[in-house]
Order: structure tokens, then sequence, then C-alpha cells
């Protein structure tokens, strides 16, 4: 297992390298010239010289470059241009809040879709097939923004359930120590059961807008994976020796239909971490994807660099993770690993 | 969703288990489906029954409705199939009238079912010893502390070696006869009385056929148990059975003593099954329905001079395959020792192929002949030997690079299975012109006339040439398939299987047409194959093959009648054939 876990993030290694140039060169020949944005609308030409040297951007590419991997190396993203902070601080501050809001809406989606594309599948053509059909075609349909939108409409304008849509935690309150950074987590380690129930008031609304977007594709994937290891012929061998419903359906038919699913389900996690943007900038939540959408505007290079190689790392892990998960759940992956 | 497991055995000495009551009654049954075009009846009012310790034969060809009437009596027919009439009774219990809990506690401990393409009836991701130890622990037979020993127990009685070991195994790890001996144990494991064998042994080596056989046979008379055996094949029917029943298109057209009915079949059906099977003794225009004798096509191709140069040569041919665990660089560097000898699936074969000659080659499923076939096509580079043909040597040539090559186009092969090797997505006359298109022979008018004057000569309605391969039969889509490969007049062809999917009365016509082909055009034939009796109908020369070299050659004849190999004797004698 552990040799597997090894060899997968060896042959990882030369993606990472390419992720690390490419962002490099695609930021470099991007429009916008960091120094003039830096240095403001009326900065005489001198001044945009001065702060392009202090920035090393007067430099031949290669040996910016060469700076760039001698500082990545030491763990230093750089200096965020429009904030003053070191990019490694600011995202490792807004990571948690990104990775909670992620889990969350996936948690949420997961616990739906799962048991809907099982029960669709297995009544094919009843009320609650065509429910699942509606609900897939409505996540897939629906922008973000716009069922953000809604919610927030409903839920805190019109109904009142919810409080303000602003941040991860109403102001009054304050933080619990930061142990994971998970606020959820850290609220019930500090057993502060008030910033608890707050922290999940806010995180609602947010995680099930992510949630019904990463509901449609994994109900439709448990569907199909679930119609398909149902008319599979082990299928008939467990019920003609007499096997009960549940374990034809659970122990059977849906640990084969798992593997589709799992697919499905890191292809979801990888996008909506990254892409979750739309909901961050509706629920002012202070993520990873909000601050790489402001660096890219202001063509600030190092939030934008360091968000991409964090995401490519993010990526690797997780696709490593599914790996091995695939390699518990069927043992003929073992054999290829 | 489960039933409470019953305290007590259902329906063991019920006061009407009387020895004239007989195991199991099928009365009238009749079986719908629901189509998109309404209710078609797949199977209408059966009636058979079987008594203590019988085995009683259901034979049919495909959609016969057999399969669909054993689904019937286990209950386990899909959503769309309901049984509309008739009465099922096991030991007198009236099985329509159970409910789902009751049947699922019948199912596995009372009836049980082996199946067709054994690997898949398999979960494939569950060890085999826990789906034995799930069954035993469904019906009460074992606890969760005994379930292993009782599921390794199980696993003795099939005579698998190193029970305790196959515990662990998943289905991927074991051959086709080893899973089949596992679905069996699976079956057996609760000491039912009844025992369903949907064609349990199609796609087995006939060894291996033989041999899970006679374990079912010995295994159910020694516990007296009663078998339904489902199968296509007369020959198993009438090696294993006591009685048989003869099904077409869902109705019983016969039905009598395993013994009389082969020697005299009553129904027309009957008889022009028998007719289509091949026997020893049968010629292949023996194998027609009786007065739709064909003459003989005159052969209008020259015949080759015995002296002429063979048209294929085939000399020490062997294809290596890297041992598992050889492959990796790193592996082989950080080891540093001899790599394992490599795996020889070939090994050093020579033979000949004259031109309008057919060759057979015959052996089972592991032993080199799909290998072989593939060097000859070029679609696998050997590790050495040459392969002659035309007098030039293609055997160097790269496999890629033969596709260019002007020998290429003499050179066609008629696959197994003649579903998957048409492209869905193409009409029967697309899929004919393919070769004539890609070599750049004919277009429009010409084009269309070679597909017609192709069609006819297999014997394909031109009707059915704008059809796609699913809304053809399975004989139709052999004769795209062939048809196909003659599109190019090639030399040589190379039949692999090709009649392994089709029912006994298509394969007599495919053998036929096959032959016919062969007369009129003067090709020759390689004819791969598992079954001797298919083989000596349509070749001249046979090679037995096993574990990649050639244990025996000579005339059909000779190999069959005479055989000089051991192997080849254990083949013969392994193949079942009705009593004629």
């Amino acid at each position: 297992m552990l040799r597997t876990a090894l060899t997968r993030l060896g042959t990882a290694l030369p993606s990472l390298a390419g992720v690390i140039i490419v962002t490099f060169l695609l930021t470099r020949v991007l429009p916008g010239d960091p120094a003039i944005y830096f240095a403001g609308p009326v900065a005489s030409p001198e001044a945009i010289a001065a702060i392009r040297a202090q920035l090393g951007l007067d430099q031949p590419l290669w040996a910016q470059f060469a700076s760039y991997i001698a500082a990545l190396v030491k763990g230093d993203l750089g200096v965020s241009l429009t904030t003053g902070q070191p990019v490694a601080a600011e995202i490792a501050a807004r990571l948690p809040a990104s990775a909670e809001l992620t889990l969350l809406g996936l948690f949420l989606a997961v616990a739906v879709a799962v048991p809907l594309g099982i029960l669709a599948a297995l009544r094919q053509g009843s009320w609650i097939d065509h429910a699942c059909r509606l609900l897939t075609t409505a996540g897939v349909s629906l922008p973000v923004f716009f069922t953000g939108l809604l919610a927030v409409y409903v839920f805190y304008y019109l109904l009142g359930w919810s409080p303000a849509p602003l941040g991860r935690l109403d102001s009054f309150l304050s933080e619990p120590p930061a142990r994971t950074g998970f606020l959820l987590v850290d609220s019930l380690l500090a057993g502060d059961m008030e910033v608890f129930h707050a922290a999940l008031a806010q995180i609602l609304l947010p995680a099930a807008t992510l949630g019904l977007f990463a509901l449609a594709p994994l109900a439709r994937m448990t569907r199909a994976a679930m119609l398909a290891a149902l008319s599979a012929e082990f299928i008939r061998t467990a019920r003609a020796s007499g096997l009960g419903a549940r374990s034809v359906v659970l122990t059977y038919a849906f640990r084969n239909a798992m593997l589709p699913v799992l697919t499905t389900l890191g292809m979801v996690f990888s996008f909506l971490l990254g892409a979750n943007v739309l909901v961050e900038k509706v629920f002012a939540w202070p993520g990873i994807g909000s601050y790489a959408v402001e660096a890219l505007i202001a063509s600030d290079f190092a939030p934008v660099q360091g968000f991409v190689l964090t995401m490519a790392i993010l990526y690797i892990l997780l696709n490593l993770a599914i790996d091995l998960l695939y390699g518990l759940i069927d043992p003929r992956m073992r054999k290829v690993a | 969703m489960d039933s409470p497991p019953m305290d007590t055995p259902p329906m063991d000495t019920p006061p009407m288990d009387t020895p004239h009551v007989p195991l199991l009654d099928v009365q009238d049954l009749t079986v719908e489906f629901a189509t998109r075009r309404g209710p078609v009846r797949a199977v209408r009012r059966v009636s058979l029954s079987i008594a203590r310790g019988e085995t009683l034969g259901v034979v049919g060809e495909s959609g016969s409705g057999k399969s669909v009437t054993s689904y019937a009596v286990m209950r386990i027919l899909d959503r769309a199939g309901r049984i509309a009439e008739g009465s099922i009774a096991f030991s007198g219990v009236p099985l329509r009238e159970l409910g789902e809990g009751e049947m699922q506690d019948i199912r596995g401990r009372e009836i049980s079912m082996i199946f067709q393409n054994p690997r898949a009836a398999l979960n494939p991701i569950r060890t085999v010893g826990r789906q034995i130890a799930d069954v035993l622990l469904r019906h009460g037979q074992a606890t969760r502390a005994n379930a292993r020993a009782k599921a390794i127990e199980a696993l003795e009685q099939v005579r698998i070696a190193r029970a305790a070991e196959r515990y662990d195994a998943y289905p991927f790890e074991l051959s086709g006869g080893m899973c089949q001996r596992i679905v069996i144990a699976l079956a057996l494991a609760c000491r039912p009385r009844l025992l369903i064998a949907d064609e349990p042994t199609t796609g087995l080596d006939v060894t291996t056929q033989k041999a899970v056989m006679d374990l079912v046979s010995e295994l159910t008379r020694a516990r007296g148990m009663s078998t339904l055996l489902i199968t296509h094949d007369l020959g198993l029917a009438a090696a294993y059975c006591d009685r048989v029943v003869v099904m077409q298109q869902g109705e019983v057209v016969e039905s009598a003593a395993s013994h009389s009915i082969f020697r005299a079949p009553q129904h027309a059906y009957t008889r022009r099954l028998m007719r289509a099977t091949p026997r020893p003794g049968a010629r292949l225009r023996d194998l027609l329905p009786e007065g739709g004798a064909v003459p003989e096509p005159v052969a209008t191709a020259p015949a080759a001079a015995p002296d002429a140069p063979p048209l294929l040569e085939v000399s020490s041919l062997v294809k290596e395959y890297p041992r598992a665990g050889a492959a990796g660089l790193l592996t082989r560097w950080l080891k540093r020792g001899a790599p394992p000898a490599p795996f020889r699936a070939v090994d050093g074969i020579s033979f000949t192929i004259r031109r309008g000659e057919s060759l057979g080659l015959v052996g089972e499923s592991g032993c080199g002949k799909s290998t072989t076939s593939m060097m000859l096509m070029r679609l696998l580079d050997p590790s050495s030997g040459s392969i002659r043909f035309l007098g030039q040597e293609i055997g160097a040539m790269p496999a890629r690079g033969f596709a260019a090559s002007p020998l290429r186009r003499r050179i066609q092969m008629v696959f197994q299975d003649p579903t998957d090797s048409l492209n869905p997505r193409l009409t029967a006359a697309r899929a004919i012109a393919d070769p004539i298109l890609r070599m750049g022979e004919a277009r429009g008018a010409a084009l269309r006339a070679r597909i017609d004057e192709l069609a006819d000569l297999v014997g394909l309605p031109r009707a059915l040439l704008h059809r796609f391969p699913h809304q053809l039969s399975g004989g139709q889509k052999a004769r795209v398939g062939i048809a196909r490969a003659i599109a190019l007049n090639p030399d040589l062809v190379i039949l692999d299987e090709p009649t392994a999917a089709l029912d006994v009365s298509v394969q007599a016509v495919v053998l036929n047409l096959l032959q016919d082909l062969k007369l009129r055009l003067g090709m020759s034939y390689l004819f791969v194959s598992h079954d001797l009796h298919v083989v000596r109908l349509l070749c001249d020369r046979v090679i037995v093959m096993r574990q990649g070299r050639i244990v025996e050659e000579g005339s059909a004849e000779q190999v069959l009648e005479a055989p000089r190999a051991d192997y080849t004797r254990e083949l013969i004698a392994a193949i079942p054939h009705p009593p004629i």
C-alpha cells in the first residue's frame, strides 16, 4: 500500500514541474504590467521603472524564473503586491475556509445523491426516478451564483431563517482557537456550541448551493452505475442463492457501482475546490478562490502562481487518495498497481 | 426487506411428500414479457416434471424459452417478465403463491442454480469464500464463527485443491473451470434438493466441460438430488440426462427418455436438431435439414498442382511474453538477477497450407491457437521463426507495416463473435464495403454491384443489406462477417471459431456455406476451433496444439479415427455426442 502510494507520488512529480513552468510563463505573457498597477495612476515613468527594478521585472525571464524557483524551494511563494502579505501565509489562512465549504458541500451532495441514485435505479420509472432526474437537471442547468442569490433571497431576506451572508462567522463572535482551521471542527473541539451553531448557520447556505451543483453528476452516475451493476450476472446468482434484497443491493450491487461514483466524486471535488469563486463572492466567503481572482485582475503574479500550485498539489493528493480507495474497493486494481 | 429466516426447514417431510409426487411439477406455465410493442409470450403452456433423483434435460436453441422457464421456477425473472398462467409446485408446495420472503428461503436452500459464464456469475470484488459464506449465513447453515470453515468444506466438496487458500481468491484470479466449481460449491453449499444448471459448461473447454459435468452428476447422485440441465448441446443432454424435453419457440415439442429420444426422435424439430449436430460419421451435407440437400457446387477454381509451392509455410514460429513481474526496468535494475524465463505462448511450431486446402487448428483455451492466428494475420509480431506467404517472408515485416503491404489483402479473417466483430454503427452493406473502400478497389455503382454479388454469394438477402447489426440474426451477422472477409478475393481466410456463438442449426448452414465458398473461389482456410467434430467436417488436415506446441498432425480422418497422441484421444473422448 505504502509502496503504491509512493510510486504514484513519484509519477506526479513531472506534472508538478510542468504546472510550475506553465503558470510562470502564463502569468508573464498575460497583458497588464504589475509595476504600473502597483505604482498607481499618477506615477511618473521613472517611478514605474524604479518599481519594476525593485520587483525584479526588468531582468530576463530565465533569471526571474531562477529566483522564483530558488524561493519556491525554501517554501517562499513570494509577496502579494496588493496586500503586502506573504502569499504562503495568505493561502494558508484562506484555504481552510474554502476546504471547509467544499467538503461540507460535497458531503451534503453525497448524502443526497447516492441514496437518491440507488433508489432511482431500483425503482426505474417511478416518481423517485423522475424526482432524481428533475433534481439533477436543475443542478446542472442552474448556475451557482443564481441558486446562491436565490437562497439568500428566500432564506435570509424573505424568511429570515439564516444570518446575513457575510463571511464565515458573525463578527460579534470570536473565532475559536485555530487547530484545523475548520470553524465547525475547532468550535466543537473548544466546546463552544454557540460559535458552532453560528458557524453552521453561516456555512449552510453556501454549502447547500455548492452541494446542489455537485449533486447532479453524482446522482446521475450513481443511478447509471447501479443500473449496470443490478443487471450483472452475479446479481442473478446472488438472487438465485436466496440472498435478501438488502444484501443484494448494498453488498453486491452498490460496492461494484462505487468505482465510477468514486471517479466522479474526485472530479467534482477538484473542480469545486477552485471553481467555487462565485459562491465565495455571493456569500462574501474569505476563501482561496476569490483571493486568486482578485490577484489575477490586479496582475499580481505571486498569488496567482501560488494558487495554481496549491491547486495542483491538492489535485495530485486527491487523485492519489482516490487511486488508493480504488485499490481498497476493487482487488483487480491492486494487481495493476 | 429481509424476511426473518425460518426456524424449521420449510418443507422437509410434509405429509404430501410421498414418492409419487414429483419433486418439481410445472403445469401450463406461460411467461410474458412487457415490451414496447405489448406483451410477448416467451414461454407458452410449458409442462414438465422432475422426479426425485432424476436428471431432466431441457434442450433447445436460443430463444426457445428454456432459460426463462427456469427463471420462472426460481421466480427471478427480471422486472419486465411475469408468470401469466400456470402452476409450479415444488414438493407439493405451490411456489407461485409464496411471498417473496418465503421464496428467498427456498432459493439456494431447496432449489439452487448454476449459470453459464461462471466468472461473470461471481461477484468480481468479493472473495469466492465470502460469497459462499454469505449464502450459508443467509440460510442459517453456519454461524459467523464457523462460516469460514464451512465454506472451505464446501470448496473441498467440489474438489478444489488447497481450498483454504482459495477461500481468499477473487474470481479474476481463477480459471474458468475453477470458477464454475466455485459456482457449483455455492449452489450445493446448503444441500438443496433440486439443482438447475443453465448451460453450465458453455464456453468451457471440452475436457473442463467433462470434468465439471462429471462432478455435478456425481455430487447430485450421491446426495439423491434432482437436476434440471438446460443446454443447447444434444450430446451433453444425452450423456447426462435420464429424460429430455425439447423446446422450440417457447413450447415443449417433445419429451421422452433420453435413450429413446435420440434413437427415435418423434418431432420434426428434434430430428432437425439431431441432424444439425456434428457427430462421428456425419458429413457436412448431412447436417442440413432433410430434403433441402444442395448439390455440391462445381469447383470452378483451378486445383493447384500437388507439387506447387505451398501457399503458407510456417516454420519454428515462436511467440514469447515476459512473465508478470519481469516488466519494470527499475525493478530489473534493482534486482540485478536474471529475468524469469519468458512465457512461450507459441513454442516453435511449423506447418504448411497448400492452395485450396483447409487446415484445422484445434486445441483448448490457452494452447496458443489464437496467438498463432494473430501472428499469421500479422496483428502480432512473432518472437522468432518465419512465416512465408505466397513465397514472401512476411514474419519479419512489422505488424504495423503489414497493413500497407500488397499481401495484406490476400489474408482475411472471420472472427468468433459475429456481433462484436461488426461495427454497430455500420450497416451490413457498409461493413462488407469496408475492405473494398480501404483498398480503393471500387466506388459508386461498381461498389454497389460488388456488394450485391457478395451478398448473393453468402446467401444474405439483398433487402437486409441496409440493416444494422442489431437488426440481424446471429446467422445473418455471420454471413456479413464472411462476406466482408471474402470481399477482396483473399487466398487465405483464417476462421477463428466462426460458429462457436451460433445455434447448431445455424452452424450447420454456415459450415456448408464456408465449404461451398471454398470450392467456388478456391480459397484456403485455416480453421481455428476447439471442437474436433466441427473441424473434421470442414478440414482436410488437422493440427492439434497444446501448450504452444503441436502434439499431433495428420489428415482429419486419421486424427479423429486413429489418434496417435494421448492428448488427442482425451480431447475426442471428452466430446459428448448423441448415441447414434
